[in-house]
């Protein structure tokens, strides 16, 4: 046990010696919570929108002043004529344009019936989307508001839509949870398998294969530090998430560190065996970021939804570990369900570590041979 | 010098049906600077790593240190030294901590560990390097450290895989020194070497040449007999036959 404790011991000290690692391990996570959180945000927030106003009466103006105040518009100009459609979309700053038709208002009050464009960049689906859909919301909005009784010929049904345990439809809570899944798997497996590696490149792995240390002392020893510094970097990015984002843990925190916890060994495993096949570290590195990075941001429902996807896309992913821990964390972190709704995820995880750890026990000790 | 530590019987080591070892015969005696030559390929590694509780041999006895290579390695590894070609310390932790590491490893206390520091540094005049890291010593003082770090714990035997690879004559000689202070201090130094003049040092020497030991002798009688001037005209000689 003392053997043990005096490698795990250097193994700290390779850590703190080596700032790059240092700043993979917690400068990483932290930069991408607040890049994910505040960069890649699919909220709109001040969108350009340009009016062109053929009525110009009160109902338009009363009409544009509500989208405009309602936060999420910004008005950038005032169009005189269709010709400056086009103009103003090649500026760029505006991602719509509303059109009132002539007699707007007239037709409105007169007729309950008036008739409203709003022209879309397409070039950015996603923010068309969310546009157009929030521009329709306000404008719903006003006709209900508007219309009393007197005035209103049909009945008007506004339907009420709730967004059940985001209710402002933050993308941070997407986020977060992709963020925890992404950077644990690709930390603890990138640095496992790198310190592995350096070890054999270097040739202390033959010195260390001879000694009196046994080989599964060696690789505990060098797993060790990283397992506890991983713990220690999901406390920070809840912490961070928490404070910047104000994003709770609504379901059970001890269950989600217990699960956290199960991930990074599975994720460690995981670089244990990536160690095994590379011969050096640059193919440790390429395998660990090529080979997690792209599929788990992709294929791992983090940010595609993988119901949408092709059949296919949907079997590869089903052999992606995120795939099953990014189930577990939302249910936990956003939906507050407990481990009855997550215990078949659970149990995956824990056969994948398995199995993990069974290949690259084999693979070493052929090896050794 | 009839006092056995290594004693190798009809040793087979064959992967798939590839034979790497073919029946190796030899003995080391205690004290003994034995050095073990061959051509690349020629079966040495396998050999050393067999003899160092790495690997299992196919068929054959083995007697390392007084115990068996089939079911005693774990002691065979407790009993012996090594130090490979490659660079075996760590760079970025500073002398001392690669000398408390390595000590912590083979089980020394701390007090041992401390005194053997202190000698060390003595030996080596090292005293100012106790707490710089490896890194920024030159190639020749981190190979002695590496080999004084192989022996820190006293073993009865140390492996020397091609220890002066890459390092300027001075310091060769200088290591072959540590070597000679090494043996008479009644620990047997099993040494594999490209530079045939490093052979000359050795008390015996074997070469190997596909997978079969072709010669073990001393150096002086190895000349006599192939008629060469030198160990390097021996390994010529038995290389190519005519």
């Amino acid at each position: 046990m003392k053997r043990f404790l005096g490698f795990v011991k250097k193994e700290f000290l390779h850590i703190f010696r080596d700032y790059r690692t240092l700043f993979i391990l917690f400068g990483i996570p932290a930069a991408q919570i607040l890049i994910f959180g505040y960069a890649v945000s699919t909220d709109i927030k001040n969108a350009g929108v340009a009016f062109l106003d053929l009525s110009h009466d009160e109902v338009t103006q009363k009409l544009t002043d509500n989208i405009i105040s309602s936060g999420f518009f910004k008005k950038t100009e005032t169009l005189l004529n269709y010709n400056d459609i086009d103009k103003v979309f090649k500026k760029g700053k505006t991602k719509a344009v509303i059109i009132f038709e002539q007699d707007f208002g007239k037709n409105f009050v007169s007729e309950g019936k008036a008739n409203l464009s709003i022209i879309a960049d397409g070039s950015e689906p996603n923010t068309a989307t969310l546009v157009t859909n929030y521009t329709t919301a306000i404008v719903n909005d006003f006709v209900t508001e508007f219309s009393s009784p007197a005035l209103n010929k049909s009945i008007v049904i506004s339907p009420e839509v709730k967004m059940l345990y985001n209710p402002n439809l933050k993308s941070h809570f997407m986020f977060v949870p992709g963020v925890i899944t992404l950077i644990l798997i690709l930390i603890c497996a990138l640095m496992t398998s790198v310190t592995i590696t350096r070890e054999k490149e270097f040739g202390t792995m033959e010195v260390l294969l001879v000694s009196p240390l046994r080989p599964i002392q060696i690789i505990l020893g060098k797993v060790m530090p990283y397992f506890i510094l991983s713990f220690i970097n999901v406390l920070l990015i809840l912490a961070l998430s928490w404070f910047v984002f104000g994003l709770p843990v609504k379901g059970s925190l001890v269950l989600l560190l217990a699960e956290c916890m199960l991930y990074i060994l599975m994720s460690l495993t995981l670089g244990i065996l990536i160690s095994t096949v590379s011969e050096n570290m640059q193919q440790a590195i390429f395998i660990s970021l090529i080979g997690l990075m792209l599929p788990t941001v992709l294929l791992s429902g983090f940010i595609f939804p993988i119901e949408n996807m092709p059949k296919v896309y949907d079997y590869v992913s089903s052999v992606l570990p995120p795939r099953y821990f990014i189930v577990i964390i939302k249910n936990i972190m956003i939906k507050g369900t407990g481990f009855m709704y997550i215990w078949k995820e659970t149990f995956i995880l824990i056969i994948m570590t398995l199995v993990f750890t069974g290949l690259s026990v084999r693979k070493f000790k052929i090896r050794l041979e | 010098m009839n006092n056995t530590v290594i004693s190798v019987h009809n040793l087979v080591k064959k992967f798939g049906s590839f034979v790497a070892n073919d029946n190796l015969n030899f003995e080391v005696f205690a004290g003994e600077i034995f050095g073990f030559l061959g051509a690349n390929g020629a079966g040495k590694t396998t050999a050393i790593r067999i003899l160092s509780g790495l690997s299992k041999p196919t068929s054959g006895a083995v007697n390392v240190a007084g115990f068996d290579a089939y079911r005693q390695t774990e002691l065979i590894k407790k009993n012996i030294g090594y130090m490979c070609q490659k660079f075996s310390l760590y760079e970025d932790l500073t002398v001392k901590e690669n000398i408390i590491l390595y000590g912590g490893i083979y089980g020394m206390n701390k007090s041992l560990i401390k005194k053997r520091l202190a000698e060390l540094l003595a030996k080596l005049q090292f005293q100012d390097y106790e707490n710089r890291m490896i890194s920024d010593l030159p190639l020749g003082l981190r190979q002695k450290l590496a080999f004084s770090v192989a022996v820190l714990h006293e073993p009865k035997i140390v492996f020397l895989d091609e220890p002066t690879g890459g390092v300027d004559p001075i310091t060769r000689r200088q290591f072959w020194e540590m070597i000679y202070e090494t043996a008479s201090r009644g620990i047997t130094v099993f040494v594999t070497t490209h530079y045939m003049d490093e052979a000359e040092y050795c008390d015996r020497i074997s070469i190997m040449s596909e997978g079969k030991i072709v010669a073990l002798d001393t150096p002086e009688r190895l000349k006599k007999q192939y008629n060469a001037t030198s160990v390097e005209d021996v390994f010529i000689k038995i290389a190519r036959p005519n």
